[in-house]
């Protein structure tokens, strides 16, 4: 099987002050895969999404998506003295590349928070349909005027859709923090596909979710990967979950990645039993 | 309720206002206060909602208010006084550098659009920092500005720190309201766009906005240059309703009176800020006029205290009182509207219905 790569992760470090979030990470996610990046608390994982979603400039390292350049730094002004990643000059001497969050998303990449971050005063519909504001074409007169009647019902009718696949109907006119937990992380994933993505990650998306919840996402999760053509990067601390839907698994651990493999390479590696599975069942 | 009912009551209300305004206007001797604070009350209205726009519904925090209707007005008056009366009006400056004059209301949109160019300038490099430095640049601004209108150099187009005057002013009531009327209506249409979506969830959370792939600076910069347009526009009606028109007139205490007003009416409440303009101009320069009468008497008792000033301590803690037991306004940041009262009532008749039902039994 060919396989296309929708996202490649080189040399990347992200320094804060004197702290390593994260120390040269390399991975890949191609399409149509379900990638899982899992390590112990405080490892780095959510740095990296902030990382590639543009939230953060990496201090160092690139970013591709689609085989595009799309995110490039070395360590520049006080961070020359300060820079202590592994890989300390491959980029030097290149144009820094920052876009902000909102054009990565605009490129095809969405996310979900792990401390959930919706609209609190929107209701649930609302969510679903200021994600759908990135694609318009109107412009400020021509939505103030009301022109742009026909975009206007295909968003709201495209929002509606997307309640319906996610199950969310009947809650459509509640304020979206009156949900209960499982289905504000369902609005959240919901939020994201609005913006139409191809590559969608996921920052532990079953997190605060029972067995019974987590077993249901597990399969959302699969059945939007297919109904959507998407390909999907997530972290996830529940192991059943992760083990069941990941294609590839990659283990970071104090910012750098430990392992990387399917999930009985994972399993039974050493590495990762010491320093995340071991960690994990003393808890 | 259906759309088209909605509209249909809207309209109907609308027309109802101006008929009273009208039937007012007829039987009412025109010295009355009512009329000077229904016209002062619709120009603060106007300049509150767009203050609104800003605070209440995007979640920026701009002091610049009474700098952009300094531009407004003074734009208004530069290109509308006639050029008969420029001699007499510059007199300092030689009748001035500007000799024509154009209609009202394109003067009333280039005070808004000259205001909307200074809000862009100011955004450009403000609005891409991540704190609020938007309130301590636009006050900043707001200074500056008064200052250098007075600025004898630019007498020839600004008349220094001399009055501006002979310009074009309304009598009726109706022209102040017809005016803020459609430029709130602006307002709350683009609240209600795909625009105003994206602004609340900017005030909501700026982080998950930007992941949604909202360009904050992009859509900030249109919220200040929007808001300051309108409070150009109203700073040209302010020109207007004041007949004549002065730089040192447009103090922060103006910028304080209409953030006031906004967080009495509710911040992020359309209708809230222009009930809290009406009442707010009311007690200030209305209702509480008895007090400042230093002869005034209960029965045989001087009420000594009362004097002129007096008004205005008793003013400070109304407000005081407000702000301290209504922490969102009187609004919140609900709407009053016809479905909202609607629903009010009804839920208002069901509970008497069932308590009744409880009752019987
Ligand atoms: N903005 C920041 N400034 C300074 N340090 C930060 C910042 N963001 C993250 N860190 C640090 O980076 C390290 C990695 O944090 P991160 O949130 O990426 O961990 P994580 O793997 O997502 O952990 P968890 O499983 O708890 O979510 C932590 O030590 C954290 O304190
Ligand atoms: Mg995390």
């Amino acid at each position: 099987m060919s396989k296309e790569n929708v996202l490649k992760v080189e040399n990347v470090t992200m320094q804060f002050g004197g702290v390593i979030a994260v120390d040269n990470l390399n991975l890949e996610v191609n399409k149509g895969e379900i990638i899982s990046l899992i390590g112990p608390n405080g490892a780095g994982k959510t740095t990296a999404f902030n990382v590639i979603t543009g939230v953060y400039a990496p201090t160092n390292g690139a970013v591709y998506y689609k085989g595009n350049k799309i995110i490039q730094n070395h360590p520049q002004g006080k961070m020359k003295k300060l820079y202590r990643g592994e890989n300390p000059v491959t980029y030097t001497g290149h144009r820094a590349l920052a876009p902000t969050p909102d054009k990565i998303t605009a490129m095809g990449i969405a996310r979900t928070f792990q401390n959930i971050r919706l609209f609190k005063s929107q209701t649930v519909f609302e969510n679903i349909l200021i994600a759908k504001h990135l694609r318009r074409t109107s412009n400020v007169f021509t939505a103030t005027f009301r022109l742009n009647a026909r975009e206007e019902a295909r968003m709201r009718q495209e929002a509606e859709e997307l309640l319906e696949i996610v199950g969310l109907t009947d809650v459509r006119d509640e304020l979206a923090t009156a949900l209960p937990y499982g289905k504000q992380r369902h609005l959240e994933i919901a939020r994201a596909l609005a913006t139409q993505p191809e590559l969608l990650l996921l920052d532990e998306p079953a997190a605060g979710m029972n067995p019974q919840e987590t077993l249901e996402l597990t399969q959302f999760i699969g059945r939007i990967r297919d109904e959507f053509g998407l390909t999907i990067f997530m972290i996830e601390h529940h192991m059943d979950l992760v083990m069941e839907i990941s294609d590839r698994i990659y283990v970071l651990d104090f910012g750098k990645s430990i392992a990387e493999g399917n999930p009985e390479e994972i399993r039974s590696n050493p590495r990762v039993i010491e320093a995340y599975l071991g960690g994990a069942q003393d808890e | 309720m259906k759309k088209q009912t909605t509209i249909i009551w809207n309209v109907c209300l609308i027309a109802a206002l101006f008929l009273l305004l009208f039937i007012l206007e007829q039987t009412v001797p025109s010295g009355s206060m009512l009329f000077m604070v229904l016209k002062k009350g619709a120009i603060y209205a106007l300049v509150a909602v767009s203050m609104n726009l800003l605070n209440g519904f995007t979640g920026l925090f701009s002091l610049g208010q009474a700098g952009f209707m300094l531009l407004g007005a003074y734009t208004y008056a530069i290109l509308t006084i006639p050029p008969e009366s420029r001699a007499s009006v510059y007199q300092y400056f030689d009748g001035g550098i500007v000799q024509f004059a154009i209609p009202v209301p394109l003067a009333l949109i280039a005070g808004g659009i000259v205001a909307a160019v200074f809000a862009f300038l100011i955004g450009l490099p403000v609005l891409r920092l991540k704190s609020d430095y938007l309130a301590i640049a636009t006050l900043g601004f707001a200074e500056i500005i008064r200052a250098v209108f007075q600025w004898d150099k630019l007498g020839p187009l600004t008349n220094g720190s001399n009055l501006l005057r002979n310009f074009p002013t309304f009598q009726s009531v109706l022209y102040p309201f017809v005016v803020a009327g459609i430029c709130i209506g602006l307002i709350v249409l683009l609240i209600n766009s795909t625009y105003g979506r994206a602004f609340k969830a900017i005030r909501d959370d700026e982080i998950a906005a930007e992941a949604m792939g909202i360009n904050l600076a992009h859509h900030k910069q249109l919220a200040f240059v929007i808001s300051s347009f309108f409070a150009g526009i109203s700073g040209g009606l302010l020109a207007m309703y004041q007949t004549t028109i002065q730089a040192s007139m447009f103090k922060s205490a103006m910028t304080y009176e209409i953030l006031l007003i906004v967080v009495i009416g509710g911040i992020g409440s359309i209708t809230g800020s222009c009930l809290g303009s009406f009442l707010f101009i009311a007690c200030s320069e209305w209702w509480l006029r008895f007090l400042d009468n230093s002869n005034l008497y209960i029965g045989d008792f001087h009420l000594t205290f009362m004097r002129p000033g007096f008004r205005k301590v008793v003013f400070s803690l109304i407000i005081m009182a407000i702000v301290l037991f209504y922490r969102k306004g009187l609004m919140g940041d609900r709407e009053f509207s016809v479905e909202a009262v609607r629903k009010f009532l009804r839920k208002r008749f069901k509970k008497g219905q069932t308590a009744e039902g409880g009752a019987s039994k």
